[in-house]
């Protein structure tokens, strides 16, 4: 398990090496002088020439990458931002936090609706429940989670009075947005679920334990649900991709400071550097918690486990397999 | 003996026309039995025919204000009410079918097109392309599709063009992995050997040979992708960097109607349906097609 880990993590380093070099190239090809807009348009020449030199915008491109690299892995140094002139690390970071909780909590929603749809629709297969569940799943997933969003404030905020309609002070900020985010997601999990569900229930093993007489419900829970859920796990570590990409729009549309609605803000005021290091930190981020989730995947099943120890040719055939038929999915 | 190779090659190409034509009929019947994917095809003819003929079928302009008709109900006259402009929403709608669709088809189609190039190299020739090109796909893929159309938009700045190729650079890694993977299956097989054999030339292997049995996950693919695709490009335009006013977009309407939802819900309502009813019926679609098309359930 720990050379995985370490195999894994070596994986990780030119995959993240390539997300800076393009974070970095779009950078390079962002319109507009970076001293310019540091220093403003009234600025003298010769000022602006000076801050040219120290912040190395000089250099060829190749010189300035790896200057920005260095920066980045010794210093932690994601450049300045034009509008306040602070470091964009700390910017980021600060609102960091928020957007992982408005992410967390949207997975949260997305589980907690769309696995117990998901076995009750595969217990009941063809019954009125699957029936609606499984339309429900069809708009869910085709609905914009901006769109959801609205129509949430107009429903809950508006009309009801329930839930407030923008900000972030309580737990009850979290509660639109969060469903706002996991509707979608709870979609793609209700259907992973099911017809992983429904896998399960025809095997063998299954039809031992009801005939050996135990009780319905151990074996839909306990049984069939232990080997059901694997797939759903690594649906859930893409869902949570998406739902970093898409916490960008649900913080603009219910006005949280997160890492989202600092870097929409950052487009409208052309404050690059800003949204090139969320970009960076949200896809490190992303990097790891598929990570997380694959090492998930190889502690819950054994049989990837025992592949490692194996043969470990076919194990990276079979992974690779697997995220294909996970792209499918969404 | 030139006559009768060119009668051979005749025949092989009669035989491959009827083995492609058939396996789409096949496919073709059985998705009409699938009442559930036709009602989306169905959708979706309308919705290409509502953006076609716009121009005839929309009673006002794109653009026609009138400050005096701001807000109207949905009516006789205007179906779907009026916006803070006093524009036609429903002739908006009409028009913004042609701008979704169009980003929606023609982004789908250049990440299917690069992926499609790059699946194949890298599953035909293998070892370094194969490394080089999936490990390009693991960087793109390690940034989450909408955050990468964004980044890449903001650098380009926003527009109708830039925002296409924004969004199908994210979409070029899952094409390359589908077409690379179904190429792995096909390469060893006896009749690419044999194609090798009596000197075809791996331009034409590939094209000729491979490529048509590859065909079907990619329509696949590319069919649920034109929902992704209008998805990314309604977002985009609705936090501002797609398409520019006045110009008609789904997204962009949403976002300029949300500051009036308190009184007049239909400025947000009609637009955010008409992106749900055409991501559902390219999904019904798509998911019907795959349940044709996959040879596994043949």
């Amino acid at each position: 398990m720990l050379k995985y880990t370490l195999k894994r993590l070596l994986m990780m380093i030119p995959v993240l090496l390539g997300v800076s070099f393009v974070v970095f190239l779009l950078m390079y090809i962002s319109p507009g002088d970076p001293a310019k807009m540091i220093l403003g348009e009234m600025a003298e020449k010769g000022e602006i020439e000076a801050l040219r030199e120290t912040l190395g915008l000089n250099a060829g491109f190749w010189e300035r990458y790896f200057n920005y690299m260095k920066d980045i892995l010794l210093y932690g140094d994601l450049g300045i931002s034009y509008v306040t002139r602070e470091p964009v690390i700390s910017e980021v970071m600060e609102r960091f936090p928020v957007t992982l909780r408005l992410a967390s909590s949207g997975v949260l929603v997305s589980l907690c609706i769309g696995v117990p749809c998901g076995i009750i629709a595969a217990t009941k297969q063809y019954s009125v429940f699957d029936h609606v569940a499984t339309l429900l799943s069809l708009l869910g997933n085709a609905m914009p989670a901006f769109w959801m969003g609205i129509l949430l404030i107009l429903i809950f905020s508006v009309h009801l009075g329930w839930l407030p309609s923008s900000g972030y002070t309580s737990i009850e900020y979290m509660i639109l947005p969060a469903l706002t985010l996991g509707t979608s997601s709870a979609a793609v999990i209700m259907r992973m679920t099911r017809s992983s569900m429904l896998e399960v229930i025809h095997q063998d093993y299954i039809r031992t334990a009801r005939s050996k007489g135990q009780k319905e419900s151990i074996v839909i829970y306990f049984h069939a649900l232990k080997n059901a859920l694997i797939p759903v796990i690594t649906a859930v570590g893409l869902q949570f991709g998406m739902l970093l990409g898409g916490s960008i729009l649900t913080e603009t549309i219910f006005s949280i400071p997160g890492i989202g609605k600092l870097m929409v803000d950052s487009i409208k005021t052309r404050n690059y550097p800003i949204v090139q290091g969320g970009v960076l930190i949200l896809a490190v981020v992303f990097s790891f918690i598929n990570l997380g989730v694959d090492l998930l995947y190889a502690f819950v099943d054994p049989r990837i486990k025992s592949q490692y120890k194996g043969a470990k040719k076919s194990s990276e055939v079979k992974e690779e397999d697997a995220e294909n038929g996970e792209e499918g999915e969404d | 003996m030139d006559e009768k190779n060119m009668q051979i090659n005749q025949e092989i190409e009669d035989i491959s026309m009827y083995k492609k034509q058939s396996q789409f009929i096949q496919a073709w019947h059985r998705i009409r039995k699938n009442k559930v994917a036709i009602l989306g095809m169905l959708i979706l003819i309308v919705l290409i025919l509502g953006a076609v003929f716009a121009d005839q079928l929309a009673p006002y302009g794109y653009d026609d204000q009138d400050v005096m008709r701001r807000f109207t109900f949905p009516c006789r006259e205007f179906p779907f009410g009026t916006d803070n402009l006093g524009r036609c929403i429903y002739s908006r709608i009409l028009y913004g079918a042609r701008v979704s669709l169009l980003i929606g088809f023609v982004a789908t189609g250049m990440g299917a097109v690069g992926g499609t190039i790059l699946g194949a190299l890298a599953g035909y020739y293998g070892n370094k392309a194969d490394n080089a090109i999936m490990r390009f796909c693991d960087i793109i893929q390690a940034i989450p599709s909408l955050l990468l159309a964004i980044a890449v938009a903001a650098a380009l700045g926003s527009g109708l063009f830039n925002m296409m190729l924004a969004i199908s650079i994210a979409a070029i890694p899952r094409y390359a992995r589908t077409v690379r993977a179904s190429i792995l299956t096909v390469k060893d097989q006896e009749f690419i050997e044999a194609a090798h054999a009596i000197g075809a030339s791996d331009a034409r292997i590939i094209m000729k040979h491979i490529f048509p049995n590859c065909l079907a996950p990619i329509i696949v693919q590319v069919t649920l992708g034109v929902a992704g695709s209008i998805i990314n490009a309604a977002s985009l335009s609705f936090i501002g960097l797609g398409v520019q006013a006045p110009m008609a977009e789904w997204g962009s309407m949403l976002s300029a109607g949300r500051q009036y939802i308190r009184d007049y819900w239909f400025v947000v309502m009609i637009p955010g349906l008409a992106i749900m009813t055409t991501i559902l019926s390219l999904n019904l679609f798509g998911d019907g097609l795959r349940d044709a098309l996959d040879p596994k359930l043949k």
